[in-house]
């Protein structure tokens, strides 16, 4: 990665060539010399649209119409390419589709130097780029899809005519859309199951001995799976460059605060520790906390027991409002003693986990907090689980039940069960928290449960206790008590490009207000 | 539940026996060795090891079958878990510089447990496990097996009793060994119809079209559930078990079903009534149409965890380990006798012959271990011919040089 450095310049049609279409590969990086100040742009404006991906892909069933819509409005806001034919004339105001697609380019591998750093980060943009990655590919023609396939060197192989006459009927039961005449149309390919995960995954292919029998018309799929496993590599190799790009003054701030802002809080770093006690958490539960906690809350004093993914999700969720370590083990522990598991029991199995939740353990990672976008997608709850978004995992006719119980009103109910069934679970969790705590539109955007909690709080006490962070997470500067180095620090922070600070800032709000 | 003899306070008395004079400690090795086709195989396995008083020591290696034999009859683990083939040799993994310590390859593994099926079971809860609730890993073997087989093109897969309430399975194929947490993943979820916990009563949803893979698993179900559900466990016998497999039938014939039973009792005819509704419903093709199948997988359908098989490092009981809460042995499944194997009489045989009675005996040859390790062999003979192959392409290579 050494674009900052070097001397040769690419002459201007250089990037005809290069950008010679709308969607590409990022296989190669970028060789020309870039002002900071472009840097800085195009870095903050690509998260912004990955930030939008991100927010549609919960909020909408993908590539449905309003998705689409809504993420051909960001790409143009934020002057993106997204589709070949869409301002080619030569407006007089904004960038011509190169500079676009330039600028596409050189932020991809921005950004890849700010995400490469942890699995966390680097599973998040990679979720992202593939999301993009799949709305522009939906644009493309069939001819554009198979030029596609050529440049990704994917050895597949069409059956032949007889083959597809054997399978036929298995072909057309494995897919909804494979009829009859597809089979006979269409020319179907063997390609090995590990190059076609998702459909492999979710059932939608016929497999055999090892491989799956795709249509010309589910290509797409493949590519993707391809697009995901570059750039996961490549995320890899890149994040061993990274000490020399790290030491470049200029750029070490910039890469830092791009990494934190992606998730605003991830409440991580423990504020209020000891503010609550064991005792305030039953009545808590009830007034703060988000339906899964207090549905985990629940689960754990019936069964005095919750299995491993509600013990991390609730836990960690404890850990962000404030429980200290022995709080911590004090609270499972005489709940797990009502239960079957006796004190000795206790320590050696379960303290051990709590104590690996708070660092102290093990890799001694501190774990973070679940956010609203862990719980609806990883993890699925099974028999005898009780973690997971209710608005998601649970029966409609249970929670319904549920809510019904916890004395929501029928005309709520049916507002959130609307929500539901739309998909928009995070907006269902904030219409339970509307109706819970009697307002009637909420200021900020749901993405966490502790979020929830101190918002919650705030509301409930007019917001004295608990401080709403609004301050970059990376480095605390409450570090108050530090005296002397702390001092110099801030000195040297004010004297650091005023540009930086306007766009750090900018940032910032732009992720409060999201 | 069988009584048994088995005092687990004599665990340490028996484990030293048991290592010194049954476990098959060269077809272990021959196993995990892999035919020495890829250096370091066995070298960078890592074993875990449950001791008396719940001591647990993780990133055990050996160097040779020798040196894991001493260490093992040394330390006679209660348990011993199988754990993926790191980069380096686990026992020195705190020298090596951090971040470069990895799992790399794994058996792709599968792990059904019977408590995951509380909900359908009514002869049996939590640990416990009968000849009327076997049998649904009976179906699950077969359900799961054939997919491995025929839909992934896996040929080398080992079933092993857990030793106390389920089975599991390694398949150790190479390609599966290599497989990446992503396709492990997906690889599990493929296999899995059963969606939801404690708040979804209806944990099965088919639509059209029915994929050729739910074809074979409900033609394997079809053929264990009028024994199974309707007489062993009864389920539209009793009126709680009735009302919850209505609970799970659509609403415009909840009502017709119930009247229907009024008037008959018997679980079979019972049975037809149901399935005579969902034929009439199939024909209109409306939603919901296939819910006597939905039934029928949602009480006999493996349900795996798929977290076990996601993890290329996860940690999984090994076979021959001994369960220190039953005595049972892990033993390798022969499918071919799969619908006569009984885990219960495991213990009373196996304990006989190798503990009471073990100075009668000088080895496991003359044991009722003897034919599991026999079935172990002819595993591990099919997968060496296809390691031979590999050494031969290898110094095939090596020649061109």
């Amino acid at each position: 990665m050494q674009f900052m450095s070097r001397q040769k310049k690419l002459l201007p049609n250089s990037h005809t060539e290069l950008y010679g279409q709308c969607l590409q590969f990022y296989g190669q990086p970028p060789l020309e010399n870039i002002a900071l100040s472009e840097f800085e742009t195009f870095a903050v404006e690509r998260l912004k649209l990955l930030k939008t991906v991100e927010n549609l892909g919960v909020s909408y069933v993908k590539l449905s119409e309003q998705y689409t819509k809504k993420l051909d409005q960001e790409s143009k806001n934020l002057n993106f390419p997204y589709r070949a034919d869409a301002d080619d004339r030569k407006s007089q105001s904004g960038p011509s589709e190169i500079e676009k697609r330039r600028k596409d380019h050189i932020s991809h591998f921005i950004l890849r130097l700010a995400y490469c750093q942890t699995e966390d980060l680097r599973r998040w943009f990679i979720q992202q780029e593939v999301d993009l990655f799949r709305y522009r590919f939906s644009y493309l023609s069939s001819k554009q899809k198979l030029e596609f396939l050529h440049k990704n060197n994917l050895q597949y192989d069409a059956i032949s005519v007889e083959e597809k006459k054997a399978l036929q009927d298995k072909l057309v039961n494995s897919s909804y859309a494979v009829s009859g005449i597809t089979v006979e149309d269409q020319d179907f390919y063997k390609v090995p199951f590990q190059d076609a995960l998702d459909l492999v995954r979710t059932r939608k292919v016929y497999l055999k001995a090892g491989y799956v029998y795709i249509p010309h018309q589910d290509i797409v799929t493949i590519i993707l799976n391809d697009f995901r496993t570059r750039l996961s590599k490549a995320l890899a190799l890149t994040a061993r460059s990274l000490p020399a790009v790290h030491s470049d003054e200029r750029l070490q701030p910039l890469l830092n605060h791009l990494s934190h802002a992606y998730v605003g809080q991830d409440y991580s770093i423990q504020k209020n520790v000891g503010k609550i006690s064991l005792e305030q958490i039953d009545s808590l539960s009830g007034k703060s906390f988000p339906l899964c906690m207090r549905q985990l809350h629940q689960a754990l004093r019936e069964n005095h027991h919750l299995r491993h993914g509600g013990r991390m999700q609730y836990g960690l969720f404890l850990k962000g409002i404030g429980l200290s370590l022995e709080q911590a083990l004090q609270f499972w522990r005489s709940e797990f003693i009502r239960g079957k598991v006796d004190a000795d029991k206790f320590d050696k199995a379960y303290a051990y986990s709590i104590r690996h939740m708070f660092g102290k353990e093990g890799k001694r990672t501190d774990y973070t907090p679940y956010s609203c976008m862990k719980v609806i997608l990883s993890n699925p709850p099974s028999q005898g689980d009780h973690h997971g978004c209710p608005f998601r995992h649970s029966d409609p006719e249970l929670l319904k039940q549920k809510l019904q119980f916890y004395k929501v009103s029928p005309s709520g109910i049916s507002q959130i069960l609307e929500l539901v069934k739309g998909m928009h679970y995070q907006l269902a969790c904030q219409k339970y928290f509307e109706l819970t705590h009697n307002i009637e539109d909420i200021t900020f955007s749901l993405n966490h449960p502790n979020q929830y909690f101190v918002e919650s709080q705030k509301v409930l006490g007019g917001g004295k206790d608990i401080k709403r962070e609004m301050d970059t997470p990376q480095r605390s500067q409450e570090n108050s008590g530090r005296g002397s180095a702390a001092a110099r620090e801030a000195a040297a922070a004010a004297n650091a490009s005023q540009h930086l600070a306007e766009m750090t800032e900018e940032l910032d709000s732009f992720f409060q207000d999201a | 539940m069988p009584s048994s003899d088995y005092d687990p306070a004599s665990l340490p008395d028996l484990l030293p026996l048991y290592y010194r004079r049954l476990f098959p400690f060269s077809q272990y090795y021959r196993w995990l060795n892999y035919g020495g086709v890829q250096k370091n195989y066995f070298q960078n396995r890592e074993f875990s090891f449950t001791l008396k008083d719940d001591i647990y020591v993780r990133y055990q290696s050996f160097t040779t079958q020798n040196e894991l034999e001493k260490e093992m009859q040394k330390m006679n683990p209660y348990k011993i878990d199988i754990g993926a083939i790191y980069s380096h040799r686990p026992n020195q993994h705190n020298t090596v510089k951090s971040g470069t310590f990895q799992a790399l390859e794994k058996e792709l593994v599968f792990d059904i447990d019977m408590t995951d099926y509380d909900d359908v079971r009514s002869c049996c809860s939590a640990a416990d496990i009968c000849c009327k609730c076997w049998t649904l890993m009976t179906i699950a073997i077969r359900i799961l097996d054939r997919a491995l087989r025929e839909d992934f093109g896996f040929q080398h897969l080992l079933w092993v009793y857990s030793g106390r309430r389920g089975v599991h399975c390694w398949v150790c194929d190479e390609a599966a060994r290599k497989l990446s947490v992503a396709a492990r993943s997906a690889v599990a979820e493929y296999l899995s119809l059963i969606k939801g916990g404690e708040e979804t009563v209806k944990k099965v949803v088919l639509t059209d079209p029915i994929h050729p893979f739910i074809r074979e698993s409900l033609a394997v179900v079809e053929r264990y559930f009028p024994r199974y559900a309707l007489q062993e466990q009864d389920i539209l016998g009793r009126k709680e078990s009735v009302d919850k497999v209505l609970s799970l039938v659509p609403e415009d014939i909840l009502f017709t079903l119930q009247q229907d039973f009024q008037n008959e009792k018997k679980p079979e005819s019972r049975w037809k009534l149901v399935r005579d509704q969902a034929t009439k419903k199939q024909a209109t093709a409306k939603k919901g149409q296939y819910f006597e199948k939905e039934i029928m997988l949602q009480y006999c359908y493996p349900r795996l965890d798929v977290n076990v098989s996601k993890g290329v490092n996860h940690l999984l009981k090994s076979p021959f380990s001994v369960h220190p809460k039953t005595g049972r042995i892990s033993v390798p499944i022969n499918l071919k006798e799969l619908d006569v194997f009984d885990p219960f009489a495991l213990f009373e045989q196996t304990c006989k012959y190798s503990f009471i009675s073990f100075h009668f005996f000088t080895d496991y040859k003359r044991t009722t271990l003897a034919k599991y390790v026999k079935y172990f062999d002819q595993f591990l003979d099919a997968m060496a011919r296809s390691w031979k192959g590999e050494l031969l392409r290898k110094s095939d290579l090596q020649k061109e040089f």
